[in-house]
């Protein structure tokens, strides 16, 4: 009988409904050593494959054992930019958890429970050594300071490059600041993240708009740039196209997230940016993000949280762990349910959400069983907000504006592997190439695309010089 | 930060703002926009480039005092700074000569124009140009829109200023007259420019208008801004902010501007912001 993972103390779902802190409360010391001594340190450690940076996760993990908490981070750190982040946000039952010898039995090794414990013991107890500058190799642009972004950043002055990254908003971070809400992840922890980053000598300049304050052309043949690498992210909402979607408050949950997140209307009207709630809200869509804005409108004082999504429990994307606090803390879910119609008053307001029920009937291209309507199955939710959260496409304004930059059907910039694009020097990753994807993979790509940098610009100063 | 060197009042109500921003000096079109916000606590709030010199690298912003956060904007002063300004944004004003074209400002709505008529003017067309306002008091930028205009006509609502009555009123009778008006370019309160827009739709006169519908980012990441354009929906800061003023609808505009009118209520008696005292 293998032993059970140890459970993250959390705050009580009755609680944190009506509070913005963090629900997770993190490992004791104590916790995070004895769930560490459940790690069996496989040779082979399989669970390495499903974490795509490529953490050491059993060196780590004896670290923590052994009590080296400094060795752990530092491990961890090797691989990672941000464990602090992905520690509480990836998606690890669909990664490094799910390639655990123990996940079997579903009781893998607590894999991100220990990366979140380690990081966030590393950024009470720094020490506050860092490398000194070498001599740069050369200067690289990184437009977007989402996931992808700053980690390209961190490595390349890492490797001893001069980086400036360029933010439109007027916060670096990306969805990490403007999308997860901060009782997910706690604003406080990504501004030491980036704040860790700065200290390595990265320069971000926020209120700096690729496309429009300058073009990417204008970063190489004017700025001297080396190279530039492109992490813009898919940041432009869907909506779905049904009747009454201009309705006041229907909003797309980028901005009903960004209201409360970077605007702070959470506070309202101490900060000056309103958001309105009323009383029942409608989520449409099942991912992360759907997650986000129905626990955030619970905790703005809705009294009834809806999710609508048109396939069933099984297919629901968000993390396993999002879907049970949603549960807990009471948002009612209508599965197998499509949203045809959004009713309004004579005042333009929404008044109601006319649904149409589901069944799923053959696989469709993504393997899922593609959900048909159910004729004459159409019933009314009476609400006064609804938040679509069927995804977002990517952000335009690069592609717009940078002759001979390839981009698919979907307006995703092509990239390879290694973050190569059609246009010599510049580089894209994240979910500006993928699609609205994760933080993990995002950081990924971000440090493929590093790597790739370095090569390249080391290639062509040795062909000038040579 | 964003120094601001200069500070005229147009109006009791409307300040102008000089403010030092050198990248969007460089870059910025006539017809774009910035968003600024002011301080910490401050809403994103979008103001078009009434003006700029790209030697100086300074923008012209020029705006009405609103409500609490445009108010408290105007507390500010020459020497004082703003935390954030980020543009240019939006599509730049097609500029090319047509012939004959008549600017309509009305309100604030003289300030985004302004920049658009002298391009205009600048590119060898006839710009007749007609602004108004409720009364001689609230009339903004008479000499700067007279420099660029062939011809300038004022009207006020009260008849304290040019003649009383609306902006519509010399344009029916410029219409009437047979002059040979091949574009018609009206930034004002929404129901002037919905009027605008009927007065001209029956003579099929290509007619721009500048939407202001609420925005939150001002770079296509949360759809605020979305308006109705020939039954599509675009996203006035990307795709705008000006559009054919015969497809747009006007009237879904003016209810999703009133989206935050409660709340606006609950920030003035809260006394949250510094205009309350
Ligand atoms: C609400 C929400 C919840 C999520 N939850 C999870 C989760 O729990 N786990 C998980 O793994 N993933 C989650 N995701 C997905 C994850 O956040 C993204 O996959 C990831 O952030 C992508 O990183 P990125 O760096 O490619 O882009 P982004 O994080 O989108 O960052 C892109 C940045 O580029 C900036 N930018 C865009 N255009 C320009 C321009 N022209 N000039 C300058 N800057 C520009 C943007 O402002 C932004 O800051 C969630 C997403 C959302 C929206
Ligand atoms: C592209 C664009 C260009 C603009 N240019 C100018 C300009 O040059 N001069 C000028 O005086 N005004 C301009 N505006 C309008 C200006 O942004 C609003 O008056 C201002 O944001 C109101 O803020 P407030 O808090 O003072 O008023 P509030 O009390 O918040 O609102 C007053 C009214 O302003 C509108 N409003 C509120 N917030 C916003 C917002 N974030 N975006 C747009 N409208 C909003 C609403 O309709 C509201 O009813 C422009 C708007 C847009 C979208
Ligand atoms: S980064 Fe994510 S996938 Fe990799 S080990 Fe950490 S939690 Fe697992
Ligand atoms: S697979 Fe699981 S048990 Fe094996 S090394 Fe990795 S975490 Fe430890
Ligand atoms: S203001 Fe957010 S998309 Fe236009």
């Amino acid at each position: 009988m293998p032993s059970l993972r140890h459970k993250m103390p959390e705050q009580s779902a009755e609680k944190r409904r009506s509070n913005f802190s963090e629900v997770a409360l993190g490992y004791t010391a104590d916790t995070a050593q004895a769930e560490a001594s459940r790690c069996l340190q496989c040779k082979t450690s399989p669970c390495r494959q499903g974490c795509p940076v490529e953490v050491n996760i059993p060196a780590f993990i004896k670290h923590i054992k052994d009590g080296q908490m400094d060795a752990a981070i530092q491990e961890i750190k090797h691989k990672n930019n941000l464990p602090a982040v992905c520690g509480r946000v990836c998606p690890q039952e669909n990664q490094c958890e799910k390639h655990c010898v123990l996940a079997k039995r579903g009781q893998s090794v607590a894999i991100g429970r220990l990366e979140r414990f380690a990081a966030d013991h590393g950024q009470t107890h720094d020490n506050g050594a860092h490398p000194a500058l070498k001599e740069s190799l050369g200067k690289v642009a990184v437009i977007g300071a989402g996931p992808a972004g700053l980690t390209a950043a961190g490595d390349l002055a890492g490797l001893g490059y001069q980086v400036t990254v360029y933010e439109a908003l007027h916060a670096p971070g990306g969805v990490l600041i403007y999308g997860i809400p901060e009782f997910r992840l706690p604003k406080d922890i990504v501004r030491k993240e980036i704040d860790s980053l700065k200290q390595k000598g990265v320069t971000i300049e926020v209120n700096a708009i690729a496309g429009k304050t300058f073009t990417i052309d204008e970063l190489i043949s004017e700025q001297g740039f080396d190279a530039v690498f492109i992490g813009t992210g898919a940041g432009l909402p869907h909506f779905m196209d049904i009747p009454g979607e201009n309705l006041n408050g229907v909003y797309s949950a980028n901005e009903f997230l960004t209201r409360v997140n970077l605007m702070k209307a959470y506070q309202f009207p101490a900060t000056a940016t309103p958001v309105h709630v009323g009383k029942n809200v409608a989520v449409v869509g099942a991912g992360n993000v759907a997650m986000d804005a129905a626990r955030t409108s619970l905790r703005l004082g809705a009294e009834n949280v809806y999710i609508v999504y048109r396939r069933s429990e099984d297919e629901i994307p968000a993390r396993s762990e999002e879907l049970e606090h949603a549960k807990e803390e009471g948002i009612q879910f209508h599965l197998l349910t499509a949203p045809v119609k959004i009713n309004g008053n004579d005042k333009n307001w929404v008044t109601s959400l006319e649904c149409i029920r589901m069944q799923l009937g053959e696989p469709d291209q993504s393997g899922r069983r593609r959900p048909l309507p159910l004729e004459g199955s159409n019933f009314e939710l009476p609400v006064d907000t609804v938040i679509m959260a069927i995804g977002q496409g990517p952000n335009p304004l690069v592609q717009q504006t940078t002759p001979g930059l390839a981009v698919n059907k979907h307006g995703n910039i092509t990239a390879d592997e290694a973050g190569f694009t059609s246009k010599e020097g510049v580089f894209a990753g994240g979910d500006i190439v993928t699609g609205a994807a994760t933080v993990i993979l995002a950081m990924g790509a971000g440090k493929k695309a590093a790597a790739a940098i370095h090569d390249y610009v080391q290639g062509k100063k040795a062909r000038n010089h040579g | 930060m964003y120094p601001i060197l200069e500070k005229r009042e147009l109006s009791p109500s409307v300040k102008l703002f000089v403010v030092q921003a050198p990248a969007i000096a460089k870059k910025c079109q006539p017809g774009q926009f910035i968003i600024l916000r002011m301080d910490e606590a401050g809403e994103r709030i979008p103001l078009t480039i009434a003006d700029f010199n790209r030697q100086k690298g300074t923008i012209t912003l020029i705006f009405q005092e609103v409500g609490c956060s445009t108010r408290h904007l105007g507390r500010l002063g020459a020497g004082d700074s703003i935390l954030d300004v980020a543009g240019p944004l939006g599509q730049a004003t097609h500029i090319e000569k047509f012939g004959t074209v008549v600017c309509i400002g009305g309100g604030i709505g003289v300030a985004p124009v302004y920049p658009i008529a002298r391009a205009y003017h600048e590119a060898g067309n006839k710009v007749i140009s007609i602004i108004g306002a409720r009364n001689a008091e609230l009339l903004i930028m008479e000499d700067e829109m007279r420099q660029v205009s062939e011809s300038l006509h004022i009207t006020t609502d009260d008849g304290s200023k040019g003649r009383k009555g609306l902006v519509i009123d010399p344009l029916k009778e410029l219409i009437a007259a047979g002059e040979d008006i091949r574009l018609v370019m009206a930034i004002g309160p929404v129901i002037m420019m919905k009027s605008v827009a009927e007065v001209t739709r029956p003579h099929s006169i290509k007619t721009l208008v500048s939407l202001n519908p609420i925005m939150v980012d001002g770079t296509g990441m949360c759809g605020g801004c979305r308006v109705s354009v020939a039954n599509k929906n675009k996203f006035a800061c990307v795709d705008g902010p000006e559009f054919d003023g015969h497809e747009v609808d006007f009237v879904g505009l003016m209810a999703r501007q009133r989206m935050y009118h409660e709340a606006e209520r609950i920030e003035r008696e809260a006394g949250s912001c510094s205009c309350h005292h």
